[in-house]
C-alpha cells in the first residue's frame, strides 16, 4: 500500500525534500512524501486481497481526511 | 467546614505516555482523586466522573500520532463513556488519540515548520460555558505552554466553517502566536455535544507559580468542578 498526503493538503515534509533536491541541482516540483506498507496476505484470490487491503487502509493505514492510498498486488509463491 | 467531595478522574496511561503523573498531581491538587489506568484495562474504575488522556508519545508515534493507541482496549471503554455523555479531555498526544478515534473533529499533522516547538503560548478562550472552561473568563487570555512536533490541527474549509458556527473551536492561539500552522489558529476543540475536548497546550505544566503561569489551573479546575457535578448526579 502506498499512502500519501491528498492533493491540496499542505505537505511540509514534501516541501523540505523538494527544497533539498533543488539544493542538489535537481529542478523538481510538487514533491510529496508518503509511506509504503508491505505485507503478506494469505487469501484465495486478488479480489479478496484488494477488499481486505482497502479495509486496512480505511481503518488504520491511511487517515482518509488527509491521505489517499494506492494498492499494488503481487502474487506470492 | 467539610471538604467538598473529590471526584474521580481517570488518567489513562499508554505505552509512551509521559505526562500522566503531572496530570495526576495537578488534578489531585485541584481537589480530585486521579487514579492512573493502564491502557490494557477493559473498563474504567468504578465511579469515574471524567477521563483524561495525557500527553506523550504513545506507541512511539508510529504510523500516525495516536493511530495505534486508539485501538487499545481501554479506548472501547472511553468511547462508551463519551457516548453516554461522560467528560473526556485529551491533552497533546491525548488530543491526537481523540481525533484518530473520531471522537473529535479534524486531524493533527506535523507542525508547518517541521520543528518541535516548546514554549509558552497565549490562548484565547472562545467560550466559558463548557465543562473545560467554566473557570475561564473569555476576555482574559491564558498563558499555557505547548511542546509538540505534530500539533498542526487541520479541517477542510467547509468543516472549519461548520465548527466555528457550532462554537466548537474552543481555544485559539492569540494572533501572531500560532506555533504550528493550525487552521484558524486552533489550539483546542470540543465535540458537538460539548463533553469531549482536546487541546495541544499543556495545562498540567502551568499549575505552579514556580514554573511561571498558573493558568492551567483554570482548565483543569473547570474539569474538576464539572466532574464533581456529574459525579453527584444519580446514574
Amino acid at each position: 500500500m502506498l499512502v500519501r498526503p491528498k492533493t491540496g493538503i499542505l505537505d511540509p515534509q514534501g516541501q523540505a525534500v523538494e527544497s533539498s533536491l533543488r539544493h542538489l541541482g535537481f529542478a523538481v516540483d510538487a514533491a510529496r512524501v508518503g509511506r509504503v506498507v508491505d505485507l503478506e496476505l494469505d487469501v484465495a484470490d486478488a479480489d479478496e486481497a484488494r477488499r481486505q487491503l482497502e479495509r486496512m487502509c480505511e481503518q488504520l493505514l491511511a487517515n482518509p481526511l488527509i491521505e489517499s492510498y494506492e494498492i499494488e498486488l503481487r502474487p506470492g509463491a | 467546614m467539610s471538604e467538598p467531595p473529590r471526584p474521580r478522574i481517570a488518567v489513562v496511561v499508554f505505552p509512551g505516555s509521559n505526562d500522566d503523573r503531572d496530570v495526576q498531581l495537578a488534578l489531585e491538587r485541584l481537589g480530585a482523586t486521579a487514579p492512573r489506568v493502564w491502557h490494557d484495562e477493559m473498563r474504567l474504575p468504578a465511579e469515574t466522573a471524567a477521563v483524561v488522556l495525557p500527553g506523550g508519545f504513545s506507541y512511539g508515534d508510529y504510523l500516525r500520532c495516536g493511530a495505534i493507541a486508539r485501538l487499545s482496549p481501554i479506548m472501547r471503554a472511553v468511547e462508551r463513556f463519551a457516548a453516554g455523555g461522560g467528560l473526556v479531555l485529551g491533552i497533546c498526544n491525548g488530543f491526537q488519540i481523540l481525533t484518530e478515534a473520531r471522537l473529535l473533529p479534524g486531524v493533527l499533522r506535523p507542525n508547518a515548520s517541521l520543528a518541535f516547538v516548546c514554549r509558552d503560548t497565549t490562548l484565547r478562550v472562545m467560550r466559558s460555558d463548557t465543562p473545560f472552561t467554566g473557570r475561564c473568563d473569555s476576555r482574559r487570555p491564558l498563558r499555557i505552554p505547548v511542546k509538540h512536533g505534530q500539533g498542526c490541527w487541520y479541517a477542510d474549509p467547509d468543516q472549519l466553517a461548520e465548527l466555528e458556527v457550532g462554537g466548537q473551536l474552543l481555544l485559539r492561539y492569540s494572533e501572531g502566536e500560532n506555533p504550528n500552522g493550525s487552521a484558524a489558529d486552533v489550539a483546542g476543540v470540543v465535540n458537538a455535544t460539548g463533553n469531549v475536548c482536546g487541546l495541544m497546550p499543556h495545562p498540567e505544566h502551568a499549575v505552579d507559580p514556580l514554573l511561571g503561569s498558573t493558568d492551567g489551573r483554570l482548565i483543569l479546575g473547570s474539569l474538576v468542578d464539572a466532574a464533581r457535578l456529574s459525579a453527584a448526579l444519580p446514574v
